[in-house]
């Protein structure tokens, strides 16, 4: 691996036992309270910061995938999910808990940058309090909101006030004074090149990016509460297809699954694994071809060629999806404890479908090549703009396509492998640019490695023995999780690491249901990419972190 | 070419008709068969506002605007295979101030509506408005949601309303062409007060929320007040 830091010490990837790690964290931890996935330490709330350095640079968690909070009925608690980029199995949480009546609790923003928001997620949401973070404001609701909506004690009728602050004057006096001459610039929260409801707060010195804030929460639809109001069994299903909804709904159906069945201790039958790899890897092709579209959309700025070509394409791969799922878009196909139904019948013509499919790639992928990565306009506006050192990506929890295009060597199918994907033959995808350009060819190249696995996918299908065709296990029908068990399983999703954390408390509906995306993440990144730039390579650099605000949200 | 000679045009490979009737000033380019089918009269007889009514309808500029899942149908609905482009209503504009429809493709949340609001007030009249998907009826899937507006009719008039989670494309080109029949006829929904609508912070009836918001939001600051309560 060409990513191998100067500064690692040499037992980074050693795997500690629990015991070890409690003896490295001392006096920290005031208590044990694992879970199913990782040891779990309850350490005192102005203690985070020491912990979590402690972990980062001795023990080598240097990924912290995601900040989940919840209030219980006599204290608050905030969980650190951390993980090793080098292997994400290594997991360990650390508990927080803090005073009910006081939630206060120690910022980790000055070891892990990527906390930044998510603590801003978890004061919006929780209303807990976080010391010494820099700029502890609400991210998903409306600064003028009342109340915490995922507290204990809110009430979701009550009367609300959003504002409307963006019609202020860009060239008011207070942008210009002695030292700078600036200009205030809103881009979006409707505008083409924010793919989305997203609002960019730039300010702009001459045509230069003097500073650039990702304003979020336009598409805030309660993704959290939804999922805690509704049984594991089947009332939850169907919305992971609306967070990530750029046809890779069963990415995010499998997150859920994977979460939900390791903490219910379903086992998965073979064959049913094999059909949520292929339909996975279908998903992730349409979702990387309308990444490319909207980003050949952005930079050559035409509605036509490259746009069509790949909205042609999801066409056939949405054709082959729905022909399995019976839905273009929001499949809900997956079942805890396998899939819904079968392969259609007739099986030899789905086949055959998706091995004409599979067998126009080169010439297509050739085509986009001709289009887009060797078009000189492109290149330049591509190349060397919008960097992410690998350092600064790991900072910020980067994942997917974003930490591989800046050499981050980093996919759970491989690492933290589910499904099928250890049987078959693959190659992770990394480019070491970590510009747009190589963004871009990540996505492009890892279309041709789904094309792969689904390819194997459809081979070992097809020569499954008849009467082991078994598409779901024995599922009670209704689940019930023993009280206070905890857990964090994430999967591969479209745009990278997409997490579940759920707390059960012994009834058929989650008490806590955390949703760690991706996109939220990486968005954070766009700051660093983007400050000091032009406007056109924030516009660039947005497009190829492709974020998709239903994710970003939830 | 080998030879010296200069490069010479077949006069009789060239087909002139156009040019040699434009220049006898005789051409037929601007006739068309429907204007035949109308015999030796050049003239129409019809109402001024059904005449201007059917060019509406059949030439739309759309708003490219997306909100949430259902663009992504919509983007489909645009592009290749289901081209909206075939029934006259398939140019997306970016800016509101040069779209007639606008395609609500998504959930509306408390963020959002105000800028919703501010966009459909940006399009010139006469406009129309196509509510894409369940969440623009009701809320769909999130109608719980805390933070979820009921309906894209809370806030802006709807004049064709597609259901589905999300609706095919093709469903979405029968609304639209819908729209189309509706708009030849010169029907469009009443513009009536909406639930919620803009307004200025000083104009709110004042109580509890207001006066405690009172220092965090400027007098003349625009506002849009949900009553969650007394929502469907
Ligand atoms: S109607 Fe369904 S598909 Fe459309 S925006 Fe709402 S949830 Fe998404």
């Amino acid at each position: 691996m060409s990513l191998e830091r100067p500064d690692r010490v040499d037992d980074d990837a050693v795997e500690r036992t629990p015991d070890e790690l409690e003896a490295l964290l001392g006096d920290l931890v005031v208590d044990r309270d694992d879970h199913l996935n990782a040891p779990g330490f309850v350490i005192r709330p102005d203690t985070v910061q020491e912990t979590l350095r402690t972990l980062k640079e001795q023990a080598g968690y240097d990924h912290l995938s995601v900040v989940s909070a919840q209030e219980y009925e006599n204290r608050y608690e905030s969980i650190y999910h951390l993980k090793k980029y080098d292997d994400p199995t290594q997991e360990v949480s650390i508990v927080v808990p803090a005073d009910k009546d006081d939630p206060v609790s120690e910022s980790a923003e000055p070891v892990f940058r990527t906390a930044d928001w998510h603590e801003r997620e978890a004061y919006d949401l929780i209303g807990i309090e976080y010391d010494d973070h820099p700029d502890l404001r609400r991210i998903l609701l409306p600064e003028t909101w009342q109340g915490h909506p995922l507290s204990m004690d809110y009430d979701k009728d009550r009367p609300q006030i959003a504002t409307l602050p963006e019609h202020a004057n860009p060239l008011e006096d207070h942008h210009k004074d002695a030292e700078s001459d600036t200009m205030f610039l809103n881009i979006g929260p409707h505008h083409p090149a924010t793919h989305g409801v997203l609002h960019l707060k730039t300010v702009l010195d001459g045509e230069q990016v003097a500073d650039v804030e990702p304003d979020i929460g336009y598409l805030h639809r309660s993704e959290e509460q939804m999922a805690q109001s509704g049984t594991y069994r089947h009332q939850i299903m169907p919305y992971p297809d609306r967070w990530d909804y750029i046809s890779a709904g069963l990415l995010n159906e499998w997150a859920y699954a994977r979460a939900a069945e390791d903490l219910a201790d379903i086992e998965v039958p073979e064959y049913a694994q094999v059909i949520r790899t292929m339909g996975a890897e279908m998903c992730r092709i349409a979702a990387h071809m309308l990444a490319l579209a909207t980003f050949a959309l952005d930079i050559n700025g035409d509605f036509t060629a490259t746009f069509m070509y790949a909205i042609n394409d999801r066409e056939r791969v949405q054709n082959l999806l729905e022909d399995l799922t019976g839905q273009r878009l929001m499949f809900n196909y997956f079942r805890l404890g396998g899939v819904v139904w079968d392969l259609p019948e007739p099986r030899e013509e789905f086949f055959s479908k998706t091995r004409d499919f599979l067998d126009q790639p080169p010439e297509s992928v050739e085509e986009y090549h001709n289009l887009i990565t060797s078009n000189e306009v492109f290149q330049m506006r591509t190349i060397d703009t919008g960097i992410l050192p690998p350092e600064v990506a790991k900072n910020y929890g980067a994942t997917g396509p974003v930490a591989r295009g800046s050499g981050v060597d980093y996919d759970l199918r491989r690492d933290d492998p589910y499904g099928y994907y250890d049987e078959l033959d693959w190659d992770v995808v990394t480019e070491d640019g970590g510009d747009n350009f190589s963004r871009l060819l990540v996505r492009m190249r890892e279309v041709e490695e789904s094309a792969k696995i689904i390819e194997q996918c459809v081979d070992l299908l097809e020569d499954w023995p008849e009467d082991e065709r078994n598409i779901q296990a024995n599922v009670p029908r209704t689940l019930r999780p023993d009280d206070d068990t905890e857990i964090y399983r994430a999967v591969e999703g479209a745009k990278g690491e997409l997490g579940i954390y759920i707390r059960a408390d012994g009834t058929d509906k989650p008490a806590r249901f955390k949703i760690r995306s991706p996109c939220f993440s990486n968005l954070q990144t766009l700051p660093e990419m983007a400050n000091g730039e032009y406007i056109p390579d924030v516009i660039a650099a947005l497009g190829s972190l492709d974020v998709v605000l239903g994710e970003v949200d939830r | 070419m080998s030879s010296d000679q200069p490069f010479i045009t077949d006069e009789s490979q060239v087909v002139t008709e156009t040019r040699d009737a434009r220049m006898t000033g005789q051409g037929d380019r601007f006739n068309s068969r429907l204007r035949e089918a109308f015999g030796s009269s050049p003239f129409i007889l019809t109402k001024f506002d059904k005449f201007l009514n059917w060019c509406r309808g059949s030439s739309m500029f759309m708003l490219q605007f997306g909100i949430a899942c259902c663009s992504i149908e919509m983007m489909h609905t645009y592009a290749v295979k289901h081209d909206l482009d075939r029934f006259g209503s398939g140019v997306p504009r970016a800016s509101p101030r040069q779209a007639d429809v606008m395609i609500v493709p998504g959930t509306i949340v408390s963020k959002f509506a105000p800028r919703m609001k501010r966009v459909y007030d940006q399009m010139p009249e006469p406009k129309f408005v196509v509510g894409m998907g369940s969440c623009t009826i009701s809320g769909g899937p999130f109608q719980e949601g805390y933070n979820v507006i009921k309906g894209a009719e809370e806030v802006i008039p709807i004049d064709i309303h597609v259901p589905g989670c999300p609706p095919r494309p093709e469903a979405l080109v029968y609304g639209v062409v819908k729209l189309q029949e509706r708009v030849a006829n010169g029907e469009a929904a009443p513009v009536t007060v909406k639930p919620y609508e803009l307004e200025e912070f000083s104009d709110l009836e004042r109580d509890e929320l207001v006066d405690k918001l009172a220092d965090q939001i400027d007098d003349d600051e625009l506002v849009m007040r949900y009553n969650f309560a007394d929502s469907p």
